[in-house]
């Protein structure tokens, strides 16, 4: 694999992962409990599928084929993709969304931290971009997390099994294989062994803070490196592709 | 046609810094701090942007009305360069485009107060209604009606408004 090759595939993976909690989060454009959380959600979508876009254009070039950041996302199928299995996870209730979705911030919070100093300019550039908006983000679900946590029996119970049901997802987003290995020698990837102590302490304070329990690291889902995914990415690309796949080339 | 001989980057940026943000008709792009560069070679005008938010919508527009206004001025070859570093920050907007927030109903970035601390109680200590001037104001959602603002609410006109965050 040359470092080119290693480079496309790691800006797929940090493009895939926000486009596809961007969709998520899109299918709550008004579906959202009050109006104000409405419009929250999908500030947020708006957020990472801007982040998507200019790591999936950046892809795109690298690639020099000639394709755009729309024939990325729109003409590839599931076994293309390199998004986090967290991210695809559907949207549940509420409390699921806020649960996912926090885990998946805080990843992205510390991720971005440590990419600002990557050599590469472009990923430098959009990691020291891309925190600020994340920022907010994190905020927001941290926020949610304590109130629901430290809320009734009921908000507390549910949000728990919330976290029970995701924590098998969360082993997947520190995976790492022989394009990190080769980035990192280049000095343009991170090492997720040390994101992932950061993320531990983030999940850790606010868990503690909501009255929550971590659950046990127990078995883990993995394949995402490889672009192996679970069934519900398939029927989010059906939904987000239907319209380019059905009538190719179409515009506004 | 040599661009060169013709126009000079001052004249150029003139023509387009008086583009309206089109969410926030009061603020120009200049004032805005989305304008970055203007170069003239000899047969294109490439102008440089930086996006305020990386999914901002207005994005577009500020693009396409950038070339619409070149182009209104006989300039057809024009290239717009986004780019991401520095990252656009508020500390950019000028104290008049402030006050010209502040007189349009949204108040503008509390400067200094960009969020260090990521989670629980960070984010402006005080943020002064635009309508009344009270500092007795209550942050209601970190996202408001665009990606750049968030919405409080007055706890003494009662007033709901959008406040431009510091980022």
């Amino acid at each position: 694999m040359t470092q080119q090759d290693a480079l496309i595939n790691y800006c797929l993976r940090l493009g895939d992962s926000s486009l596809i909690l961007g969709q998520r989060m899109a299918e709550w454009c008004s579906n959202g409990p009050t109006l104000e959380e409405d419009i929250a959600l999908t500030n947020v979508s708006l957020d990472l599928f801007g982040q998507a876009r200019t790591m999936l254009t950046y892809a795109a070039n690298l690639e020099g084929k000639g394709k755009t950041e729309d024939d990325l996302a729109y003409r590839r199928s599931e076994r293309e993709y390199y998004n986090t299995l967290l991210s695809e996870r559907p949207n549940g209730h509420f409390g699921d969304t806020i649960a996912r979705n926090f885990l998946h911030d805080a990843f992205l919070y510390h991720l971005y931290t440590a990419l600002k100093n990557s050599k590469d300019e472009t990923i430098a550039a959009h990691a020291a971009k891309s925190i600020k908006e994340i920022a907010y983000h994190l905020r927001h679900t941290g926020e949610w997390v304590v109130r629901l946590g430290d809320g009734t029996k009921e908000s507390h119970q549910k949000i728990q099994q919330s976290f029970d049901d995701l924590w098998m997802f969360t082993g997947d987003l520190f995976e790492m294989n022989e394009v990190d290995e080769l980035l990192i020698k280049a000095g343009v990837a991170v090492d997720l062994n040390e994101v992932k102590k950061n993320w531990d302490s983030t999940v850790n304070e606010v868990l503690q803070r909501a009255t929550l329990q971590r659950p046990k690291d127990d078995y883990m889902q993995t394949g995402r490196l490889k672009g192996m995914h679970s069934e519900y990415l398939g029927h989010l690309l059906t939904d987000m592709q239907y319209l380019q796949r059905a009538y190719p080339d179409a515009t506004w | 046609m040599n661009l060169k001989e013709k126009y000079t980057e001052q004249e150029i940026w003139g023509m387009i810094a008086q583009i309206p943000d089109p969410e926030i008709p009061v603020i120009t792009i200049e004032e805005l701090g989305v304008l970055r560069k203007v170069e003239v070679l000899s047969e294109k005008i490439v102008v440089t942007i930086t996006p305020t938010y990386t999914g901002c919508p207005a994005m577009k527009m500020f693009e396409d009305d950038i070339v619409k206004t070149l182009h209104d001025n006989g300039i057809e070859n024009v290239e717009i360069k986004m780019v991401y570093t520095p990252a656009w920050t508020t500390d950019w907007m000028s104290e008049a485009a402030m006050q010209k927030l502040k007189d349009y109903g949204i108040a503008p970035p509390v400067k200094g107060t960009q969020d260090k601390g990521v989670l629980f109680g960070s984010g402006p200590k005080e943020v002064q209604c635009p309508q009344c001037g009270s500092k007795n104001t209550e942050l209601k959602s970190q996202f408001g009606s665009t990606a750049c603002k968030a919405l409080y609410q007055c706890k003494d006109c009662l007033e709901p408004f959008d406040y431009f965050k510091c980022i």
